[in-house]
This record gives structure tokens, C-alpha cells and sequence, in this order.
């Protein structure tokens, strides 16, 4: 099929299988290979992309289902030279060690941090339980995450 | 100037939190194939035939089995009992016995499942218990791979005596980055290394043995965890793609799935440890007696270490007059176990600081005091016979008392039902770690490393790798430091075997104590080097490099030396076992639920001594990661066997490691006592945070629902059956 889709805000066109899963659409055909497989079952969280704002695991999505959709990757947080608030979180508060788990925490906590500014360390964490990391023990990205716009903030001010 | 103790950002940090870092599975050379690993399905068999499917379409497939190995057919580690391929006979599931590359995953999956083995069944030994007296012999005519007896005097008889059994259970590494690696074939003939690893020399030294020759460099890729699970196991990974690449003509990448990596990679070894103790009724130590089994797979690995450092950890941080000690490590026909990070010293001390509990709880003492009648201190003697200096073993425990004041941070209910009933448990445990290699390791080993002045900027080349601990930052840190200059003017060479001297694998938490001491001796030498060259005497580093007339790069390389302080006897296993001395104290607040038996971690409050914080950031987060891999340990993590020892809970659905709901609030404090020899007094702390969070958990649920358990893990169902049997204190 020839799908048409948007992934972090370019406008892309492709011919794939319907069911190519969207990992491969992503890492293989378009080479952003940001997005990490750690389990392919959906269990661990490092495929995490937005797809309309909603965060999904692209080792479950056929890459039919983002037809005409927005998909964000983590290669599409930052603005040009401009990290996100939670990017710059992460290297403030060590929020990334080996960094294989990292794409998928930062869209799953961007995702978090567009529905709630503000979260609460309770909301972070059960915002970001479906996303596995073996090198932080979680406190340290849930620092990052609760404090990532407050950080921005007092950087603006 | 000084950027030690100063949180520098992470010189791989920009990258990582961009998608920018690139790691195996990114990369995508041209003509790349893609390799699957046939393996065997019997524990113990005679290979009869390898068969190809006649009914599959082979002609894109390349094939590859022992017939086609050009060197000796040995993963070289300690002994060369570990084939590539097997040859004739499997010794456990999961052996690699053909290897399939195709143009695409999908294919080099489908190849693989269409090749078939034939085997005869032969005789097989699960067991380790039995393992030194079965009529089956898998090594040598015993099954032992290495026994250890360290005596220095047996029960006085004079003191209360207690006795228990301790077990430990299997670990996966969990790295969140499957094994992979890619080997390319060079147009000069040569072939390129390029992995997810620890210890790109392991590698080097396996795959001269496996090509006969050494026409290749390895280069580790950005590597996703490692834990020790990428200590020595990517050597055969390694082996696998160069083979299939060497008769393909082609680049090859082995990626593995995550169902075959936990079936396939090494994992914690189990551990049956017997304690028998003496103290007096005050309960001062009087005598330790104690009796461990360690289980090491079918394959030598590196079980000999790990044996090593457990009986060395099994008198705990405490102070005992006599120590008998015996370890044996056996064969069984189960896949080899080998490097997770601590390497013997947690299963070590799990049974320790639950024996101590078990001496407190019989002899009505505060588990507490009775620590703090036992914890060593600067001058006593190691179970070896080493004089202790540089400890922090009250140090650690007081400050973890202190922050444990705090009020817990209120946590929302687990959803379902009331938490009413639920009950809370506090409980202590204390850990010291040997940092280093054991004995006469580093000596033996001499790692080097070496330090490059191009223009007015620094390169570090070392074979200590990055894992994501964050070696790449402080090592710069170190030389920066030293130098008295910003840590942006350093950089680090590629860690690759064709630019980067050996400086030893990268494990027991010795990278940044060891290697980071040799860079730092690097430092110090070029400056050396700059005073020779100018002729100034200054030590400012910026008015030499004014004085110097020339553009050439200026190379200085240091192997290490040995601590001159410390001595220890190979033959007899006396002295000093380690350098120095890492020391952690661990309060886990818990709740658990009595009619289900799910823990609930609520706060873990940890103190460490880590010499010196040379990034208090990354080391923090060192600990932190640590303890809650000991933490799953205890209450999540559990290897399922079925008869053939094959594991069976092989996803990430059903072997459990925790989450961000099941990890507790972590309250992170460092105490710095510093070792002279370490780089600015740092000591190693990669695995002393695994060491003992388990058995505080065990001690919290001890005081929780009054239940005693002894052997790991305490998973819900196990937590149930021990108050069906009324295992109650």
C-alpha cells in the first residue's frame, strides 16, 4: 500500500505492507532509528511514539493504522538545537544511563507533561509504568519528569 | 577548574535524549544479512546429523556449522571447555549448533526453524546437590569447576551456636538492549567488530583463537546495559556474526530476540549457602562456619571468580575471631551461568545479614545492635587475614539511620482493594564490597591506557568502556581535574581495539577506581612530558602548552601499578583479598499484603561509601539502578525451569522486573572515605548496591507479618506458601 502520514511534522509517503509494524516502518524505511525494540511485545515501552498525541507502543502498530496520522518520535521533541523541557530534564537529573530506555520515556513523560504541566510524582509514575529501565531504579526520571517545566519555567524567568 | 564532585552533563547525554546515539541495531551496512542461532532442544545429547529442509528454498541462505569454524572451535575465557558450535555433543538447551544468515530477519528466522537436528539422548545431571558424586560427568570426573577452602580456625565450642540454609535463585542481567552484534568483512581482508558489549578485549582474545589470526578489530557500539551480562557472553555472539560473515562474504548483524536472549544468555548463578555460627549470649561473634554450593551451567564461564568472590563476601562487614569457609562450584546441564553484576557477592550476603537476623531473633537482640557489636572497623582483619583501612561501616549505618527519621512520603493505594490491612515492616541490611579484581587480579592483568595532546585538546584512549555507568564523563573529569582545565577540552578515542590499549574488562566496580586512576596517572605524566619538552618547571598546564614550539601530537601511556600496601598470597588465599573496601547500609520500608502476599516497596533509604564522589549524579544513579535490580531480586524476579532446563518464562510478560510503581522513593546519601590509590580517593561502586536491599526486604517482611524467609525470591506465591506452612518467627 502507499501510505501517506505525517512523522514529526514532515509530510511522508511510502510504500509498505499493511501490516509492516510501525517500529520497522520507522527504523528501517525512514531511518529514524531513535525509536529502540527491547521486547517487540509491547511489554517494555522503548518503541514509544505519539500517534495523534497518544502515546502507542510501534512494535503493536501496523503501519496501516497511522494512515493520515501525526507520528512523533523522539527525534521530533526537539525544536531544531532546542531540547524539550523534558530532554533538558534528563540531562540535568541523570535521567539517562545506557539511554536504550530513553526515547520511549521521554515521548511517554511528553505525553504525560501535555495532558498535566504540573504532575504529581504519584501521576509520573504511573504515568511511565509501562516503560522498563534496568540502569535508573525510576528515581531518577521521575525527578526529571516532575520537575521538567517547572525547570523551564524558572529558566525563562 | 575542578570538575570532581561537580555534575558535568553526561558527555553522551545530548545524543541519548535525541535519538542520536547510535547502537548496533542502527546500524545498517550496505549487502548487511541478518544471522540466526540454531540451538539444541536436549540438555544432554549426542548430535546425530544437522539436517537442511529439502522442502525450504536455501539458496540465499549462508549455513554455518562447526565444519566451517578456520580456527579452534573454543569460546577462550579461563578454560577452553565452551565450544563455538557443538561438535558431536550438547551439554545444555539452548547450545548453539548452527548458525543461518539470510537478507532479512524474517528469512534468516524461517532458515533457522528448517534446520533440523537429530539427537541421541543421553544421561542428564540438573541437579547440583548431586553434582560431585553423579556417575555423569560434564567436567572433569567430578563436576567441580573450583573448590575454595579458607581456614583460619574452627568453632571454640565456648558460644551459641546457630544453624541455617540459605538459597539464592537464578537473575537475568535484564540489559533493556538485546545482544547484537555486526561483523563486517573489509575489502583489505580484515573484518570490523562492532557490538553491544563490555569488554571489546574478551572479545579480541576469543576471536583470535576462533579465526587464527587476528585481522580484525573489535569497536563497541553505544551499548544498552550490561550488568555483567555483556561481560563474557558477547564473545560468542562475536564468534556467531564473524562466522556467518566470513563464509557469506557479507556484513552480518545478530540481533537477538528477547525470548532467546533470556533462554540463551548467562544468569546469576543460584547459591546454597549453610551457616553455622558461635557467639557469645551478648552475641559477639565468636566463630563462622560456612558450607556454599554454587551452581555453574554446563560451561566453566567465569564460575571459578564468582565461587571466589561469594566466599570471600560470606563473613559479611563483621568482625569474626575464626572463620572456616569451604565453596565448591559444579557442573550441571543447564546453560551457563556466568558475570551479573556483584558476581557472587549478593547471593554471599543474602545469607549473611539473614543469619544475622536469624542470631538476633533467637537470642532476643536488636538486629541492630547486634550489628553494631560485630561491624568491622579501621585495623581488624578481613576473613583472609588483611588489615581493613578506609572503612565506613558505622559511618554508612548511622547515616542511613539518620535519613530513615524522615517521615515516609505518602504513596497512593494500590488500586483494588483497601489497603487496610496491609501490613508495614522496616528492615535493615549492611553490605561491604571488594573493589577490584580479587587478589592478585590487577597485578596479573596490568591494564593500561594512555592519553593523547592534539593541539591544545585531550584524548583519552581506554578499553574501559562506557555501559551507561558514565565512564566516558568521569574519566574526563578526572584528567580535566588534574590538569586544572575545562572538561570540554577532553574527549574520549572510540572505544576500538585498533586505537585503545587493553585496560582490563570492564567489571568489579573497578573502571573508575582502577582504570580511572591509571588516566589520572596518564595526566600527570604528560604534564611530565610538557616539562620535559619546554624545559619550564611550572605544573600550570596552560603555560606549558604556551611554551610549546611544536604541533605534534604528544602520546603518554601508564599501565597500572600495584598498590604497594597491599599483599596477598595466591597459594594459600591470605591477605589482602581486595584493595579496598566499599560499604552500604540499606533501610527498606515495605507493605505487604497478607491475603495475597504482594510486597509493596515504600522507601528504601541508602547510605554508601564511595570514596569519593567524582560525579555525585552518576554515582547516585549507579546506586540507585543497583538496588533496585536487588530489589526485583528479592520480591519480582524468577527464573522458571522446565525439565529439559530450558527457561520457561522467557518474555518480559512473565519475567517480572520492576516498574516505576513497583520501585519505592529512594532517599540516596554518599559518605566519602577515600582510598588513597583511587583517583582522587574514589573507590569502585558499580555492585555494592546489589548487595544487600534483598535482605533488608526480607528483614522488613520478617517484621511486617513475622515471617522468616531464607531463600530468594519472595515472590507473592512463595510469600503465601510460607505462611500456610506457619513459618512464623
Amino acid at each position: 500500500m502507499r501510505l501517506e502520514c505525517r512523522v514529526n511534522n514532515q509530510a511522508v509517503s511510502v510504500e509498505t505492507a499493511p501490516m509492516t509494524r510501525l517500529i520497522d516502518l520507522l527504523r528501517e524505511d525512514l531511518r529514524l532509528t531513535g525509536t529502540k525494540e527491547g521486547c517487540g511485545e509491547g511489554e517494555c515501552g522503548a518503541c514509544t511514539v505519539l500517534i495523534d498525541t497518544k502515546p502507542a507502543c510501534s512494535c503493536l502498530v501496523p503501519a496501516v493504522q497511522v494512515q493520515d496520522a501525526h507520528v512523533v518520535t523522539v527525534e521530533g521533541l526537539a525544536k531544531g538545537e532546542q531540547l524539550a523541557a523534558v530532554q533538558q530534564a534528563f540531562l540535568e537529573f541523570g535521567g539517562a544511563q545506557c539511554g536504550i530506555c530513553t526515547p520511549g520515556f521521554l515521548v511517554m513523560a511528553q505525553a504525560l507533561l501535555n495532558e498535566h504541566p504540573h504532575p504529581t510524582r504519584e501521576q509520573v509514575r504511573e504515568a511511565l509504568a509501562g516503560n522498563l529501565c534496568r540502569c535508573t531504579g525510576y528515581q531518577k526520571i521521575v525527578d526529571a519528569v516532575e520537575n521538567a517545566l517547572a525547570g523551564a519555567e524558572h529558566a525563562r524567568q | 577548574m575542578m570538575s570532581i564532585g561537580k555534575a558535568v552533563v553526561r558527555t553522551d547525554g545530548r545524543a541519548k535524549v535525541t535519538g542520536q546515539a547510535i547502537y548496533v541495531d542502527d546500524l545498517r551496512p550496505e549487502g548487511c544479512l541478518y544471522g540466526a542461532t540454531v540451538r539444541s532442544e536436549r540438555a544432554h545429547a549426542r548430535i546425530l546429523g544437522i539436517d537442511l529442509d529439502p522442502s525450504f528454498d536455501w539458496t540465499d541462505i549462508t549455513v554455518v556449522t562447526a565444519e566451517d569454524i578456520p580456527g579452534e572451535n573454543v569460546v577462550a575465557l579461563m578454560t577452553d571447555d565452551q565450544p563455538v558450535l557443538v561438535d558431536g555433543e550438547c551439554r545444555h538447551v539452548m547450545e548453539a549448533v548452527a548458525l543461518v544468515a539470510a537478507p532479512t530477519r524474517e528469512r534468516a528466522l524461517q532458515a533457522a526453524h528448517r534446520v533440523q537436528v537429530r539427537y541421541e539422548e543421553l544421561p542428564v545431571l540438573l541437579d547440583p546437590a548431586q553434582a560431585e558424586n553423579s556417575p555423569i560427568h560434564i567436567f572433569g570426573t567430578d563436576n567441580v569447576f573450583k573448590r575454595l577452602v579458607i581456614d583460619r580456625g574452627t568453632s571454640t565450642g565456648m558460644g551459641v551456636v546457630h544453624k541455617a540454609t540459605y538459597h539464592t535463585s537464578l537473575a537475568e542481567q535484564l540489559y533493556i538492549e538485546p545482544q547484537g552484534m555486526l561483523a563486517i568483512p573489509e575489502k583489505d581482508g580484515s573484518l570490523t567488530i562492532i557490538g553491544s558489549l563490555q569488554c571489546p578485549y574478551y572479545i579480541h582474545k576469543a576471536l583470535k583463537r576462533v579465526l587464527g589470526h587476528s585481522r580484525f578489530h573489535v569497536v563497541q557500539a553505544v551499548t544498552g546495559g550490561g550488568f555483567g551480562g555483556k561481560e563474557e557472553f558477547p564473545s560468542m555472539v562475536a564468534a556467531h556474526a564473524t562466522l556467518l560473515a566470513i563464509k557469506s562474504g557479507r556484513p552480518v548483524k545478530m540481533i537477538y530476540r528477547r525470548d532467546e536472549d533470556l533462554r540463551a544468555s548467562t544468569k546469576r548463578h543460584p547459591a546454597i549457602i549453610q551457616i553455622t555460627s558461635e557467639c557469645t549470649p551478648e552475641g559477639e561473634l565468636l566463630s563462622w562456619d560456612a558450607r556454599i554450593i554454587v551452581d555453574g551451567g554446563a560451561y566453566n564461564t567465569l564460575t571459578p571468580v564468582v565461587l571466589s568472590r561469594l566466599v570471600l563476601h560470606v563473613t559479611g562487614p563483621y568482625r569474626i575471631p575464626k572463620v572456616h569457609l569451604e565453596g565448591v562450584a559444579v557442573a550441571t546441564h543447564t546453560p551457563p551461568n556466568g558475570a551479573y553484576r556483584g558476581f557472587g557477592a549478593p547471593q554471599a550476603q543474602w545469607a549473611v545479614e539473614r543469619h544475622m537476623d536469624r542470631i538476633a531473633r533467637e537470642l532476643g537482640i536488636d538486629p541492630l545492635e547486634l550489628r553494631r557489636k560485630n561491624l568491622l572497623k579501621d585495623g581488624d582483619l578481613t576473613a583472609t587475614g588483611g588489615v581493613l583501612h578506609d572503612t565506613a561501616a558505622f559511618l554508612v549505618l548511622e547515616e542511613a539511620l539518620e535519613a530513615a527519621r524522615a517521615p515516609l512520603l505518602q504513596r497512593a493505594p494500590p488500586p483494588g482493594a483497601g489497603i487496610a490491612h496491609w501490613k508495614r515492616g522496616r528492615g535493615l541490611a549492611l553490605a561491604f564490597h571488594g573493589c577490584g579484581f580479587t587478589g592478585n587480579g590487577e597485578s596479573w592483568l596490568k591494564g593500561k591506557a594512555a592519553l593523547e595532546l592534539v593541539g591544545s585538546d585531550l584524548r583519552i584512549l581506554t578499553g574501559s568502556t562506557d555501559i551507561g555507568q558514565g565512564t566516558d564523563t568521569i574519566f574526563p573529569q578526572i584528567v580535566a581535574s588534574e590538569l586544572g582545565i575545562p572538561v570540554e577540552r577532553v574527549s574520549m578515542a572510540p572505544h576500538d581495539t585498533a586505537q585503545v590499549p587493553d585496560s582490563g574488562p570492564t567489571v568489579a566496580s573497578r573502571t573508575t577506581m582502577v582504570v580511572g586512576s591509571v588516566v589520572q596517572s596518564c595526566a600527570k605524566k604528560l604534564r611530565l612530558a610538557l616539562q620535559a619538552e619546554t624545559g619550564l618547571a611550572s605544573n600550570n598546564f596552560a603555560e606549558l602548552l604556551a611554551a610549546r614550539n611544536s604541533d605534534a601530537v604528544l602520546k603518554v601511556e601508564h599501565v597500572y601499578e600495584p598498590d604497594a600496601s597491599i599483599r596477598w598470597n595466591d597459594a594459600d588465599y591470605s591477605g589482602d583479598a581486595y584493595p579496598t573496601y566499599g560499604w552500604s547500609a540499606n533501610i527498606v520500608d515495605l507493605e505487604v499484603d497478607p491475603d495475597t502476599g504482594e510486597i509493596r516497596y515504600l522507601r528504601l533509604v541508602t547510605a554508601t561509601d564511595v570514596g569519593r564522589a567524582i560525579h555525585p549524579v552518576l554515582v547516585s544513579g549507579q546506586i540507585e539502578g543497583g538496588a533496585l535490580q536487588a530489589l526485583g531480586w528479592a520480591n519480582l524476579e524468577e527464573v522458571v525451569r522446565d525439565q529439559h532446563g530450558c527457561m520457561r518464562n522467557d518474555r518480559l510478560t512473565n519475567y517480572i522486573i520492576p516498574t516505576s510503581l513497583d520501585a519505592p522513593e529512594m532517599v540516596t546519601r554518599l559518605i566519602e572515605v577515600p582510598y588513597a590509590a583511587g583517583p582522587f580517593g574514589a573507590k569502585g561502586v558499580g555492585e555494592l548496591p546489589l548487595d544487600a536491599p534483598a535482605a533488608a526486604a526480607a528483614a522488613a517482611l520478617e517484621q511486617a507479618l513475622g515471617l522468616v524467609l531464607d531463600d530468594l525470591p519472595m515472590t507473592p506465591e512463595r510469600v503465601l506458601l510460607a505462611m500456610e506452612r506457619g513459618h512464623a518467627a
